[in-house]
């Protein structure tokens, strides 16, 4: 059960070291990513360009998805298609059983994390290795939880890392970054010499050739998705691309908007199969995980644009008071808000629509130009029609719709306020006084003395 | 120039000053100003609530208050944002073309005051004179739906004897965001304080804005931590002469 963001939120607020990490961490890529933008001329074209790639791509997602699987199946690999996390995290399983894999190594991947696909392999009797630093950190730490997209670990210092890492890697280090990473490179490398089943997620697969394509920065994700006999990807419906020159466009939008890096160090790209390169058996899972509820409705749809970059993230201004964990989800800050919801069901997250002030940061940023603001009221709507919301707020937005509907109603509103009572009062408003003042009703309104004059 | 001033429900009942400086500042430069009274409100809090069903009722009362006025002005960003960008999505969505297509004629004759000013009259100089240190919080809906860029800057250089000085991280959100600031108060508040730092750390005797719903929040904060320092619309200081 979700404590629903307001909640959330507070504890977080509280925590004075998360607040000093994240308004570092997201100030400073702020600024970075910023002048990587300026660099590109077309950059406004570049993201029209992707708006119109990944719309292309939705719009016939059951053609595009159809020749994928061809595509793949051409190229020496297997395709599964699950409905719902729980067959996805079965699929996989079963391949690592298979292969009597007692663990897998794991490339940081966001679906896996939405599926909560290392429980089920553990389940399973199958132990899941994170092989990327920050979900190493994540999956060491007690309880922790993933809260950014990008940076999983934004929300711990390199001080914690270190003691993180003394305590359960059982090695000697100091908060340098270079000998925390030392560290985590010598627990990591036995691993990918020696586990036989890697696991990915995907930035993109292309129908048109059957390629799947993996963006990262540390190189534990090549090692993964190549030094492995097996190689098993989960990827969601949406990640499909129709052709492969739309790479062009999408590889050029997400380094920049993500780490705000001009190329990002490490891009694999692998089709099925090849001898004597790479896994000997590829498997590619397409989960649907209730995309398709997504996909039916007109205007949220757009959501399924977002290829994960975490701008939105960096630049809002919620997200970087409150971290990602007070968004319960895998997917937080503003693409979360709007993406969970339909996602897991707006009555599993009724509370996230709300969790912005529709400053408009994420829109400006968003490389495929999601319209978060308009999305966000869109599932406000949806949420009161479909989920409900306080009486006493409908009742004081029905009242205040009465009295603005007449002039007359309004008028008389307008005196009653300025008794302290009715519609207009702002009577109900305690969560505001706590921390702002109220205005005091002023003695002659606005067209009281436009009246006054013409007279 | 004849405009329609589109007043707004906040500054007719709690800042009618905002109103009567908007009032002032257009006749001082030559702008014949009328005021249809029956207007009331464009339906921005519904609408961004998620009451949106509310709000078309709203809208037709607009287009029929507002539908001949040759422009119509209002001093703020959000309700002429919520009139030029809000309105035709959402005549559209309940399937009333008729609508949309009375929306799409009269939203290019939406500004906000700044905008009529520069963009419209090539205004710049309102023969305004103001004697203190001033900084300027570029409300978001001003600077990311209407895109007004400079146009208050422009306006606000001009006045004599202002001390204007930069507000760091201007463009960060105050933290209102209508019912936000009360459906998440804590967020809201966190948002709010480091908006009032940065405003108290220039040094500024006056935080200024194009919207007196943003000013009402960062007023409401400064009030409330006894700050000793005011909020005051971008009207109201452009109404100010040497006295």
């Amino acid at each position: 059960m979700k404590d629903g963001f307001p909640k959330a939120a507070r504890s977080a607020l509280a925590d004075s070291q998360l607040r000093r990490n994240l308004g570092h961490a997201t100030s400073t890529i702020r600024a970075k990513r910023a002048r990587a933008v300026a660099e590109v001329e077309d950059w406004e074209a570049l993201r029209d360009a992707g708006a119109e790639i990944k719309e292309r791509a939705l719009r016939h997602l059951d053609v595009h998805l159809e020749r994928l699987e061809e595509s793949v199946q051409a190229a020496g690999g297997t395709v599964h298609w699950a409905r719902d996390g729980v067959e996805a995290c079965a699929i996989v399983a079963r391949v690592a059983r298979d292969h009597g894999a007692e663990e897998v190594i794991k490339v940081k991947s966001l679906v896996t994390d939405e599926i909560d696909l290392n429980d089920a392999l553990e389940r399973a009797g199958v132990n899941a290795v994170e092989t990327d630093l920050a979900e190493l950190i994540v999956q060491l730490g007690d309880d922790d939880r993933q809260s950014h997209i990008l940076v999983p670990a934004i929300h711990r210092n390199r001080a914690e890392i270190a003691e993180l890492f003394r305590r359960k890697l059982g090695v000697e280090v100091s908060d340098e970054p270079a000998e925390l990473t030392a560290a985590a490179r010598a627990h990591l490398r036995a691993k990918f010499l020696s586990v036989p089943v890697g696991v990915s997620g995907a930035n993109f697969a292309v129908a048109e050739t059957g390629h799947v394509v993996v963006v990262e920065s540390e190189g534990n994700g090549r090692m993964c998705t190549t030094l492995p006999e097996v190689l098993v990807s989960v990827v969601g419906i949406e990640k499909v691309l129709p052709r492969w020159r739309d790479l062009e466009v999408m590889l050029r939008l997400l380094p920049r908007s993500s780490t705000a890096e001009r190329m990002n160090p490490y891009t694999s790209i692998w089709s099925g199969v090849s001898d004597g390169d790479g896994p000997r058996e590829f498997h590619l899972v397409l989960l649907d995980g209730g995309r398709t509820d997504v996909l039916a409705d007109a205007v949220g749809r757009a959501a399924l644009r977002c290829i994960r970059c975490s701008a939105c993230l960096n630049v809002c201004p919620v997200y970087e008071r409150t971290g990602g964990r007070a968004y319960e989800s895998v997917y937080p800050g503003p693409i979360g808000a709007i993406l969970t919801p339909p996602l897991e069901g707006l009555e599993a997250a009724p509370t996230l629509p709300w969790a912005s002030s529709l400053c408009g940061a994420c829109y400006e940023v968003c490389p495929v130009k999601i319209d978060i603001p308009s999305i966000l009221v869109h599932l406000r709507g949806r949420v009161i029609r479909e989920v409900g919301t306080p009486a006493a707020e409908r009742a004081a937005m029905a009242a205040m719709a009465r009295v603005f509907a007449s002039r007359r109603a309004y008028e008389a509103a307008q005196r009653m306020a300025r008794l302290g009572r009715g519609p207009l009062a702002g009577a109900a408003l305690r969560p505001w006084t706590r921390s702002r003042e109220l205005p005091a009703v002023p003695d002659q309104t606005f067209r009281e003395w436009w009246r006054e004059r013409r007279a | 120039m004849r405009a329609s001033l589109f007043v707004t429900c906040l500054a007719d009942t709690l800042f009618p000053q905002a109103g009567r400086a908007t009032v002032a500042v257009l006749e001082r430069v030559g702008v014949d100003v009328d005021f249809p009274r029956a207007q009331t409100c464009c339906g921005q809090m519904h609408a961004n609530t998620g009451y949106g069903h509310e709000v078309l009722g709203l809208l037709r009362r607009f287009v029929a208050v507002f539908g001949d006025a040759e422009v119509v002005v209002t001093p703020s960003g959000s309700c002429a944002a919520m009139v030029r960008e809000g309105y035709e999505r959402m005549a559209v969505q309940a399937g009333d073309e008729a609508l949309a297509a009375q929306v799409r004629e009269l939203a290019p004759r939406v500004f906000e005051l700044s905008e009529l000013l520069v963009r419209r009259l090539g205004v710049e100089d309102v023969g305004a004179s103001f004697h203190h240190r001033v900084t300027y919080h570029p409300t978001c809906h001003s600077l990311r739906l209407l895109k007004v860029g400079d146009a208050p800057l422009r306006l606000l250089r001009a006045v004599r004897g202002i001390d204007l000085v930069e507000l760091p991280a201007g463009e960060e959100c105050c933290g209102f965001g209508g019912t936000f600031a009360v459906k998440n108060a804590d967020t809201s508040t966190a948002m709010l304080t480091d908006k009032l730092r940065h405003v108290l750390d220039t040094g500024a005797d006056v935080c200024t804005a194009a919207d007196s719903s943003c000013l009402m929040h960062i007023g409401g904060g400064l009030a409330h931590a006894r700050a000793g320092l005011r909020v005051m619309h971008l009207a109201e200081i452009l109404a100010s002469e040497a006295s």
